[in-house]
């Protein structure tokens, strides 16, 4: 099998590390090659924060690379519009609908372009989910991360009890349960 | 079984299981979950040294005394821990030593673009390069055995797309490696003039020693693929190649210093033309080029800058590259902000609106440079800003009412108290200001000597920063809460009127640290606010502006409550008070 590849993009403090935390331990159980790729740090204050998924029967390098990318995975639009030339042409992008505004929109140094979501529909094979509102349903704004997760599971050809124990082992107990909840409303997008 | 590891756990892991006893280091990015991974071993000692110079120092004592010991920095640390290195490296050792080094290309996180494979040369050392997280587990593993066969500490390098990344290892029991016996060796550890004559023509039969072992050694081999090109190259650069390249032939270097020159050069007969792939300076081509091995292209084609990547090897050398989209308009960046309830915006307020010139130091208040704070003159390295600022008010002396250094706790601890020492004896004037917010935090909460707990959480006693100051000759050492802003201002006015150096120690606690409770987001009264933006000036993440209203972002606010001293018209207030 050749390799499959993920990007995750988003900001810092919005959790893609632990998405792909999840992602990375239900493919592990699938006997698959896997390679995780991640930047900790500086980028992690409310700076835009990628991580890279990789897998298949032998994976090389732990980055996703330009025209690489089977799935991007934004949650934010800003976000997705930055990375889309790491997509393959016929990838398929994920979209979270919320923006973030970054310091200089906030500052009224440049402005937040206009119509995103329409943009990249317009470009790519995009499907998009104001995950903000069944975050909230599952209990917490702060699980964007997990509805998106689930949305991107639905897309990918891995069983349904991978993502449950990836979910179990990768979550601390006490979010577990919420954490589930948004993956699973996630899943039905 | 196999485990998914990032490259960091990875080399806990083969510490762990080398029988290493003795950890010590200092956090920096991309290094620093090694140690934090090690002290998850109860049989490891691990901890958290001032600096690196300290933690190598500790480490050179335990392998000295008999333990496999280690030490682990950004490339950046290894600057301050080099003194150490370069005679450890006339030393040698008892126990097995092995230093880890991390670089950062592209400076995901960090100052500069150092490249460290030099201290390898510049210290006579084995260099060991692992390729992804099962190489970082059994690289760590050898380098104890070399150091011990060569009498050598070994250093391990490692960038930010091995110690970052995670990849399939497997796990082996720890090994049973007593301590070894120790006696007095004069000859051996004390490096007189005398004494270290000797060593240094040990050192070089070493180094001998070294390329002989590294044209023999597994760590280094040939892929023999197709032949019309041979890639020479090490670390992540392999995996790219590999990936570029999947039907080409390729020497992979595990040992990046010394290397085996006749190996490599018999290789280079082997294909058409040979291609030098790595990262930063041109440290194997160099090396091949002066032993006459006919390099085809190397730096010439990959340039001396940031990552390289897949696609990047593939342009470089003409091949064709993936078709891509592009979503064409340009975008706004989306930089690193200093977190929304963080201690230390208050205190980049105050400075902001008396313009004063601010030595700044390294950290996550290096952000108050950003607008709008625009708050920070200068960052260069650890504990500079206070030396900077001892420079800067002698020669200038009529700015020295106008000019203050800022460093964090930790890194106070690291490097500014020679700094403050060096302005208390000289008869400075300067005011510096220790932002203390009870942890290391943009390496990501890691314990140092002033937060009273150590790396594995025991209770220790506290480093006084207060005290330190007194001591080092400083008469004027205030504490100030930096959220409280018109005192800030008040305290700030009043030592930087005296003819005298003072400190102000600005004391709130992280954010982000559990022990901070956070609070309902503030409320805008959109009736009262008049659109003046003064809240705006704070660079509060927190808060945006739309038609001509401030608004708060709820899923951001922690209710600090910063923004309610900065309006002028009572339009923000607070939920529960």
């Amino acid at each position: 099998m050749t390799t499959t590849s993920v990007m995750i993009a988003g900001v810092g403090g919005q959790g893609t590390l632990l998405a792909s935390k999840v992602l990375g331990a239900a493919l592990l159980s699938l006997d698959y090659d896997v390679k995780v790729s991640e930047v900790h740090g500086m980028s992690q204050r409310g700076g835009s924060v990628v991580t890279y998924v990789r897998f298949g029967d032998e994976v090389h390098a732990p980055i996703v690379d330009l025209g690489d990318a089977d799935f991007l995975l934004a949650f934010e639009p800003l976000e997705a519009a930055r990375y889309v030339s790491r997509l393959k042409p016929d990838g398929l992008l994920i979209v979270n609908t919320a923006p973030t505004l970054p310091m200089p929109v906030i500052t009224g140094q440049m402005a937040y372009p206009d119509g995103v979501i329409e943009k990249l529909r317009a470009r790519l094979n995009t499907v998009a989910i104001d995950a903000l509102a069944p975050a909230k349903e599952a209990g917490s704004a702060k699980a964007v991360n997990m509805v998106l997760m689930g949305a991107l599971a639905a897309r990918m050809r891995i069983p349904a009890s991978a993502w449950k124990d990836a979910l179990e082992r990768q979550v601390p107990a006490r979010f577990l349960e919420l954490n589930r909840r948004a993956f699973e409303l996630g899943n039905a997008y | 079984m196999k485990e998914l590891m990032l490259g960091n756990a990875a080399v806990a892991r083969g510490l762990f299981e080398a029988g290493c006893r003795f950890v010590s280091s200092y956090p920096g990015t991309p290094s620093t979950e090694i140690t934090e991974c090690a002290a998850d071993y109860e049989e490891v000692y691990a901890e958290w040294a001032p600096n690196e110079k300290v933690a190598l120092e500790a480490a050179l004592g335990a392998c000295f005394a008999g333990a496999r010991s280690f030490a682990a920095m950004k490339h950046v640390g290894l600057n301050v821990a080099a003194d150490p290195l370069f005679t450890a490296s006339y030393t040698g050792v008892n126990g097995g030593l092995v230093v880890a080094v991390a670089d950062d290309p592209a400076m995901h996180s960090s100052q500069n673009e150092q490249d460290s494979r030099h201290y390898a040369r510049a210290a006579k050392l084995p260099m060991l390069e692992p390729s992804d997280s099962s190489e970082c587990l059994e690289f760590t593993k050898l380098a104890f055995e070399l150091s011990e066969r060569f009498d050598t500490p070994v250093v391990l390098r490692t960038a930010t797309r091995i110690a970052h990344a995670q990849s399939l290892v497997e796990l082996s029991p720890r090994a049973r490696i007593e301590l070894k016996p120790y006696g007095k060796n004069p000859e051996k550890y004390v490096m007189s003039p005398a004494n270290a004559v000797r060593s240094h023509a040990e050192v070089e039969k070493r180094v001998a020693a070294l390329r002989e072992y590294a044209e023999s050694s597994e760590l280094n081999r040939e892929e023999l693929r197709g032949r019309e090109v041979g890639f020479v190259t090490s670390g992540a650069c392999y995996q790219y190649v590999r990936e570029a390249f999947p039907d080409a032939s390729v020497f992979k270097l595990g040992i990046v210093h010394p290397l085996p020159i006749e190996r490599i050069r018999a290789f280079s007969e082997k294909v058409g033309r040979l291609i030098v792939v790595e990262e930063l300076d041109p440290f194997l081509e160099t090396e091949l080029r002066a032993a006459r091995v006919p390099v085809a292209g190397g730096k010439d084609l990959f340039g001396l800058l940031g990552e390289l990547s897949p696609v990047g090897i593939r342009k470089a050398l003409g091949a064709p590259v993936p078709e891509t989209k592009a979503f064409g308009e340009p975008i706004p960046p989306r930089p690193p902000v200093m977190c929304a309830g963080c201690p230390h915006r208050g205190l980049f307020r105050v400075l902001s609106k008396l313009k004063l010139t601010v030595l700044g130091d390294i950290g996550c208040y290096t952000l108050g440079s950003a607008a709008p704070l625009n708050a920070i003159d200068a960052v260069v390295c650890m504990g500079a800003s206070v030396s900077m600022l001892h420079g800067f008010t002698k020669v200038r002396p009529d700015m020295a009412k106008r000019t203050v250094g800022v460093i964090g706790d930790s890194t106070f601890i690291h490097s500014g108290i020679t700094g403050l020492i060096n302005i208390a004896y000289n008869r400075g004037v300067s005011t510096l200001l220790v932002l203390d917010n009870a942890i290391t935090g943009m390496t990501g909460h890691q314990q140092n000597p002033t937060t009273g707990l150590t790396l594995k959480n025991e209770p220790s006693p506290a480093t006084s920063i207060e005290k330190i100051c007194e001591a080092s000759g400083v008469q004027s050492v205030r504490v100030v809460d930096p959220h409280d802003m018109a005192r800030m201002e008040r305290v700030l006015k009043e030592e930087l009127e005296k003819d005298e150096p003072s400190v102000i120690v600005s004391r709130r606690p992280c954010a982000l640290l559990k022990c901070v409770p956070h609070r309902s987001p503030v409320r805008i009264d959109p009736e009262k606010c008049r659109g003046c933006a003064s809240c705006m000036k704070i660079g509060c993440p927190a808060i945006r502006f739309a038609d001509k209203k401030a608004i708060v972002d709820e899923a951001q606010c922690v209710g600090c409550g910063l923004c309610i001293q900065t309006c002028g018209f009572q339009a923000i207030g607070e939920v529960d008070a």
